[in-house]
């Protein structure tokens, strides 16, 4: 190679290679029993046969144990919040306007929280052991997805203890 | 160096589509079995557990740690994974083993293939500049690979359907296996070609599952009180990325990996070999130094059934157990990963 054409030769920093790949996604037998009864508006959890932990939404098998969670546990539409964070930064493609609430929820009668919407109050009175319910949408929405659930709102009822939340077993 | 022992084996059924079961669900049955069968209770009772799975099967990111929710993986537990066929957590375990950090290890591998088109999805298993962008699928690249072989004169398609009618007619004895059956070579010569010269016969099939294996120390096994298979030696070698810089018409890799784990230091009487097409036994076979009183692929091989990321522990499993019920002392067992055979991996049992 001649000197004149290194000189000429633009260092490569990179490529473009794009991937697209399709996939028929399947969520599980036990992910899907539960998404049938949310789409009949009904959180029903999961129960381990060993640790009697109750886990929303069931994956397959508890974590803890490595055993499937055959037995189902119809949870109230009552959570208490573990956990929460409040978002001022908007996300793009989310129409929801911020700030909102995002809350780590506990059912009633589960041993795992998930995360959802609280809506319906004042960001600044939301709290760790504050008593909450599901605010399902009208049922010609339902769908198989959590979206089947607006938000959750506060209810009146006493908090529960930090160290308390998510404890109880329903042996 | 430390003996290692091969205590307990499973695997599942090679199913085209394990439907609504997700990865947790496969796994799951062959955890408990293979646990169950040297007497323990979960992963707390092995010093390491590792898993071979691929995120590209199942299309989602990290998707292999769900894997471990099948576990009961309480911590602390020391556990890893490879983005490899299982036969290569093996191969970690092993060395885990072999340093004195672990005394017994639980090793898995799980592969849904079904979601995908995975000949497509395994075209990203190529490098990323020059082969991957073209989209080039692992069958086109198996394809290549048997037209350089029958042209080479070392093999003829009559060769590859006798491959085939073996392995239908040995999986008959496998109820794992997905195809079986008694096929003739003329039969099958009779087909038309799919991506020639190969026919569909000489392509493995797609197939869903699990495998799950157990291995210790020589000492621990005794502990445990179960019958063993040892593992005498283990290897594994790479070739290049580009089929370019390669003869396909041998396995150098195989070679080095067999040499180094000693398969000619004793009489072979049954060896698994990972060919998921035909060609590529009768290329593995050479390159492992095999003569025809060696018994290839009593299962059938992964023509009757390949579970991606778990057949190359299967081979290793389906070996072990055939030396743990006493049908023969000292066997082969071979796995590949990547196009066209570049990666291989080979491994030597014999009786304790």
């Amino acid at each position: 190679m001649s000197d004149a054409n290194k000189e000429a030769l633009e260092p490569i920093t990179g490529i473009e290679s794009p991937v697209y790949l399709d996939y028929n996604f399947t969520a599980g037998q036990a992910t899907a029993r539960y998404l049938t009864k949310v789409k009949e508006g009904k959180l029903v959890g999961q129960r381990c046969p060993s640790c009697r932990n109750v886990y929303i939404p069931p994956r397959g098998a508890c974590a803890a144990c490595g055993v499937a969670t055959t037995e189902e546990v119809e949870l109230s539409n009552k959570a208490t919040v573990q956990s929460f964070t409040i978002v001022h930064i908007p996300i793009p493609g989310n129409p929801i306007k911020p700030p909102y609430v995002i809350a780590n929820l506990v059912p009633d009668g589960a041993n795992i929280s998930f995360l959802h919407l609280l809506s319906e109050c004042k960001n600044e009175d939301v709290r760790i052991g504050m008593r909450v319910e599901a605010q399902w949408k009208d049922a010609s929405e339902w769908t198989y997805a959590m979206e089947n659930i607006k938000y959750f709102t506060p209810i009146d009822e006493p908090d529960v203890p930090a160290e308390e939340i998510g404890r109880l077993k329903d042996a | 160096m430390r003996d290692i022992a091969i205590v307990s084996f499973v695997q599942s059924d090679c199913v085209r589509d394990a439907g609504a079961l997700n990865e947790v669900e496969l796994i799951m049955p062959v955890i408990r079995k293979v646990l169950d069968n040297v007497g323990i209770q979960s992963a707390q009772d092995v010093d390491f557990t590792c898993s071979g799975s691929c995120d590209y099967l199942q299309g989602a990111a990290f998707a292999f740690v769900l894997g471990v929710d099948a576990l009961g993986a309480v911590p602390p537990i020391k556990e890893s994974h490879v983005e490899m066929d299982a036969a290569w957590a093996l191969y970690e375990a092993v060395l885990k083993i072999r340093m004195g950090q672990a005394d017994s290890a639980l090793l898995y591998g799980f592969g849904k293939s079904s979601p995908g088109e995975l000949p497509i999805v395994l075209s990203q298993q190529l490098d990323p500049y020059y082969l991957s962008p073209l989209w080039l699928d692992t069958v086109s690249s198996a394809a290549l690979q048997a037209r350089a072989l029958l042209d080479s004169g070392k093999a003829t398609e009559a060769d590859m359907a006798e491959v085939v009618a073996r392995s239908r007619k040995n999986a008959k004895s496998n109820p794992h296996a997905q195809l079986k059956g008694d096929v003739s070579v003329d039969e099958l010569l009779a087909e038309p070609t799919y991506l020639s010269p190969l026919r569909k016969h000489d392509c493995c099939p797609i197939s869903d599952g699990a495998s799950a294996m157990i291995i210790a120390t020589v000492e621990k096994a005794k502990e445990w009180g179960k019958p063993y298979a040892v593992l005498k030696g283990i290897d594994h070698r790479i070739e290049s990325h580009h089929f370019g810089a390669r003869d396909l018409t041998r396995s150098v890799s195989t070679e080095i990996a067999a040499k180094a784990a000693g398969v000619a230091d004793g009489p072979v009487e049954v060896a698994e070999i990972y060919a998921p097409f035909s060609h590529q036994e009768i290329i593995l076979k050479k390159a492992l130094g095999l003569g025809d009183d060696t018994v290839i692929n009593p299962s059938g091989g992964v023509l009757a059934g390949n579970q991606m990321m778990a057949s190359g522990l299967s081979r290793v499993g389906e070996v072990a157990n055939r030396i743990i019920k006493g049908e023969i002392k000292r066997g082969v067992a071979h796995a590949t990963s990547g196009h066209a055979l570049q990666q291989n991996l080979v491994a030597v049992l014999e009786g304790a």
